[in-house]
């Protein structure tokens, strides 16, 4: 174990338990008003549809093994494509930040709970049951959505029963995110303590907050146009269908209105974990705090003028192309302006290398590389020949799994101690990583080639010339689906047991979740601390 | 206000009501999915315990919070959450609206004219090279598969009135606001009273045009993109206004029971910022679908 985790001095373990007064049990976890249980509720249930959304990819991945088709059928491969998208999106990394938010925001600003604790119960609550309807339409006739998680008319039409369920799952999925939004924006905006003014919020509750107003703005987009989807399904109307005026495309680019900001929905959280992070293990300040904020804010702005990028190949007045081309390359100066100061933050830092840290410096290599396939898809011209293939799927797996993933993972090895008042296993932490960092790249970069090859996306079979690469890039989807059950393991373990962890947790932490004891009380900050 | 103690910002017990909406919700929900797939007998089963369930959470829940309230649980901190809660609600409603209205937009500058044949993807006139672009569409693509409305709905006679009905409910509960604020219960009484007659004659109004527009007109949901956003937007508003005046209902009651003080009544202006929301999404309204 590394240098900086300070021994474990006794006396914090025996806090205040009188405050403690909640029912035992599952009454606990089904009525609770408090922020760390709500928080703990998201965190496993996002682990729990990582796993699920994970089963769907090993499915894919087995069938991509080998050219031909060996173990599912074109529609399921479909249905596995797709539910693996809706899943992963918006049942693994939305809720695991918003876990992370309801756990470590009110820690952070010295708030006593979430701004309104009962609608925080329900916006956890709604999604279990949005889930089961979701995950329902295995069951139903004709299987489940197999249109592709984009829900792009007119094949999604083309859904069987799961259909309507599709959508109002969608639907409670939105009134769950905006429920969860308009909450933070309430803590942070009403809570903070005397004398933590804005220029003062750890970076965390900066990318929170501007989070928290992209969900606002586009969650209730994304009900609007699958409502749209709804009636022309079973009301007769004509929004995408051109025989009655409508125009197919119009969804996409209503879809894509909520599309691309909900892509730094899941980004934005995941650039304040690393920025919590970077700093504690460089053991500086971070850098360019000031430049953080505006760059993350220029990005939040910019997400709204860019949806059309998505949709470069599918008919678009020049003007536009030009447009969305030119405003999508500039996301890349504020990114660029995070990346730098990152590493910034870590030149001539005294710089360890605990698990969390290995994660988030990962993050920044890999999602840089993201970052750079994305600009190459910005390019209006370009974005021809890579639309469709298998480099797509490349680019938005680097910034979505060693992106948001690897930030979420290293979110998780760095306030464990915290949550549990445990130190986890820091061997196994390692292995976790350096197991997942090695079969990630041998999972998604060869995709890169295959993409660039001409390998079609969601195709269950292809052309024998992508043999190779393919059974290379399922051999490190297995490696990768596999390791993530160390981690299952180690979280487990530090739950149960493990060295006692001390408040600071981490030599380098600052801040005012790391005054607190670890774990934290069940009722933290009844009197506010004052920030200086 | 922000330097109250901690220990002094109301924190709710633990409570049963959120689950209580999830069942609802999702049973609510579950039935009329089932319904839409012909499932008639479950589905309506379904969505009637569906709306039971969440009826009963909203007198539960909301008549939970009148109680914590009335008690003066609520501190001024607390009051501040309750504003940002709703006037950052109202805007996830704007944005909701939005989607139709971009929709609207999409159809009439882009869509249509493409159909056509004008502007910068007019080869889709190849598609039914008989179809002449119009707006109001009265002259569908393809009118085998969608009716086409004899008429465009016009805009001074019923919605110029209803635009006129909701400006003035807008002002009858300000007045009843400024009411409350003297303490005079008698103008907040008669002013909550007014606007809520006027929303019930609005909705009252748009029935009869709705049902002018599907008996006399051949304007129906069916009738081509046109028919499509009209009915989307005009009806989502109507559903909010019915929302606005059950709300409104809801807090006349309270104030003939006695409720609220002049400085502590939140829930009265959170209903009234409600209700300025509809009347503008109305002005919206008003302009991009009847007007122009």
């Amino acid at each position: 174990m590394s240098s900086n985790i300070s021994i474990p001095v006794d006396g914090h373990a025996h806090h205040d338990d009188h405050h403690e007064h909640h029912p035992r049990g599952i009454a606990r976890w089904l009525f609770t008003t408090n922020h760390k249980d709500i928080g703990t509720l998201y965190l496993c249930f996002s682990l729990l549809m990582f796993f699920v959304g994970g089963a769907m990819a090993m499915v894919i991945r087995a069938e991509l093994y080998e050219p031909g088709l060996q173990f599912v059928d074109p529609n399921v491969y479909n249905q596995m494509t797709t539910m693996h998208a809706l899943v992963m999106i918006f049942g693994a990394v939305m809720p695991a930040f918003v876990g992370f938010a309801n756990w470590m925001i009110p820690l952070m600003i010295g708030a006593p709970d979430m701004a309104l604790p009962r609608l925080n119960n329900w916006s956890f609550w709604i999604l279990p049951f949005a889930f089961s309807m979701l995950l329902s339409t295995f069951f139903a006739v004709g299987g489940a959505p197999a249109g592709g998680w984009t829900m792009y008319p007119p094949l999604i039409l083309q859904t069987g029963a799961a259909f309507p369920f599709l959508i109002f799952a969608i639907h409670l999925m939105g009134i769950s995110s905006v429920m969860g939004a308009i909450n933070i924006i309430a803590t942070v905006f009403n809570m903070r303590a005397p004398g933590m003014t804005f220029m003062k919020l750890p970076m965390f509750v900066w990318t929170w907050i501007i989070t928290a107003f992209l969900l606002i703005a586009a969650m209730p987009v994304l009900a609007g146009v699958v409502t749209m989807l709804l009636t022309d399904k079973f009301f007769g109307t004509s929004f995408f269908d051109a025989a009655g005026g409508g125009d197919p495309v119009m969804f996409q680019h209503v879809f894509w209105f909520f599309g691309h900001p909900e892509v730094y929905i899941m980004i934005l959280p995941a650039f304040g974990i690393v920025s919590q992070i970077i700093p504690t293990f460089a053991r500086k300040p971070l850098f360019g705090y000031h430049s953080m904020i505006y760059a993350t804010l220029a990005i939040a702005c910019l997400s709204f003028v860019v949806w059309a990028h998505h949709m470069f190949t599918v008919g678009m007045p020049l003007a536009g192309e030009l447009f969305f081309m030119y405003a999508t390359v500039l996301i890349a100066v504020p990114t660029g302006v995070k990346v730098f100061n990152w590493v910034a933050t870590m030149w001539r830092g005294s710089l360890s290398f605990e698990t969390p840290m290995l994660f988030a410096v990962a993050f920044i290599i890999l999602f840089s590389i993201g970052g750079f396939s994305g600009v190459m898809l910005g390019l209006a011209p370009v974005d021809f020949q890579y639309q469709d293939t298998y480099f797509v799927v490349a680019h938005f797996h680097y910034v979505l799994v060693t992106g948001a993933v690897f930030a979420i993972v290293a979110g998780v090895y760095f306030w464990l101690p915290k949550w549990t008042g445990h130190m986890y296993d820091e061997k196994l932490g390692k292995l976790h990583f350096w197991l997942s960092m090695i079969s990630v790249n041998l999972l998604f970069f060869p995709q890169h080639f295959l993409g660039l090859a001409g390998m079609p996306r969601r195709i269950p079979d292809y052309n024998v010339q992508f043999a190779g690469w393919n059974q290379v890039s399922s051999i490190g989807g297995f490696v990768f689906g596999v390791s993530q059950l160390i981690f299952l393991y180690l979280v487990i373990k530090c739950i149960r047991s493990g060295v006692k962890a001390t408040d600071q947790v981490w030599e380098g932490a600052h801040g005012l979740e790391w005054q607190l004891a670890s774990p934290p009380p069940y009722h933290t900050w009844t009197e506010q601390p004052v920030v200086n | 206000m922000a330097t109250t103690s901690n220990s002094q910002y109301y924190l709710p017990e633990p409570s049963h009501w959120p689950l209580t909406g999830s069942v609802g919700l999702f049973t609510l929900l579950f039935g009329g999915a089932s319904l839409l797939n012909g499932a008639t007998g479950t589905g309506k089963l379904m969505m009637a315990a569906g709306i039971v369930i969440f009826l009963v959470m909203l007198f539960g829940w909301f008549g939970t919070v009148v109680r914590e309230s009335n008690r003066g649980l609520y501190n001024d901190r607390v009051d501040i959450s309750f504003r940002w809660g709703m006037g950052w609600f109202i805007f996830s409603e704007v944005m909701f609206f939005s989607a139709f209205f971009g929709a609207l937009f999409y159809a009439r500058m882009y869509a249509v004219p493409w159909l056509g044949g004008i502007g910068d993807k007019g080869e889709t006139h190849l598609l039914w090279p008989d179809f002449t672009a119009a707006w109001p569409l009265l002259h569908v693509p393809n009118p085998t598969k969608f009716t086409e409305p004899h008429e465009a709905m016009g805009a001074w006679g019923i919605p110029a009135m209803n635009t006129l009905i909701l400006l003035t409910s807008g002002a009858t509960v300000t007045w009843a606001h400024w009411g409350l604020k003297k303490n005079n219960r008698r103008q907040l009484v008669i002013g909550l009273l007014s606007t809520i007659a006027l929303g019930a004659l609005f909705l009252g109004f748009q029935a009869h045009e709705y049902i002018h527009a599907y008996t006399e007109m051949n304007l129906r949901l069916t009738s081509g993109v046109y028919g499509s956003t009209f009915f989307m937007l005009t009806g989502f508003h109507g559903l909010h206004v019915t929302i606005g005046v059950i709300m409104l209902s809801v807090i006349f009651a309270r104030s003939a029971a006695g409720d609220f003080t002049p400085t502590h009544h939140f829930a009265f202006e959170a209903v009234s910022w409600y209700w300025h929301f509809v009347d503008v999404v109305w002005l919206g309204l008003f302009v991009c679908v009847y007007l122009l």
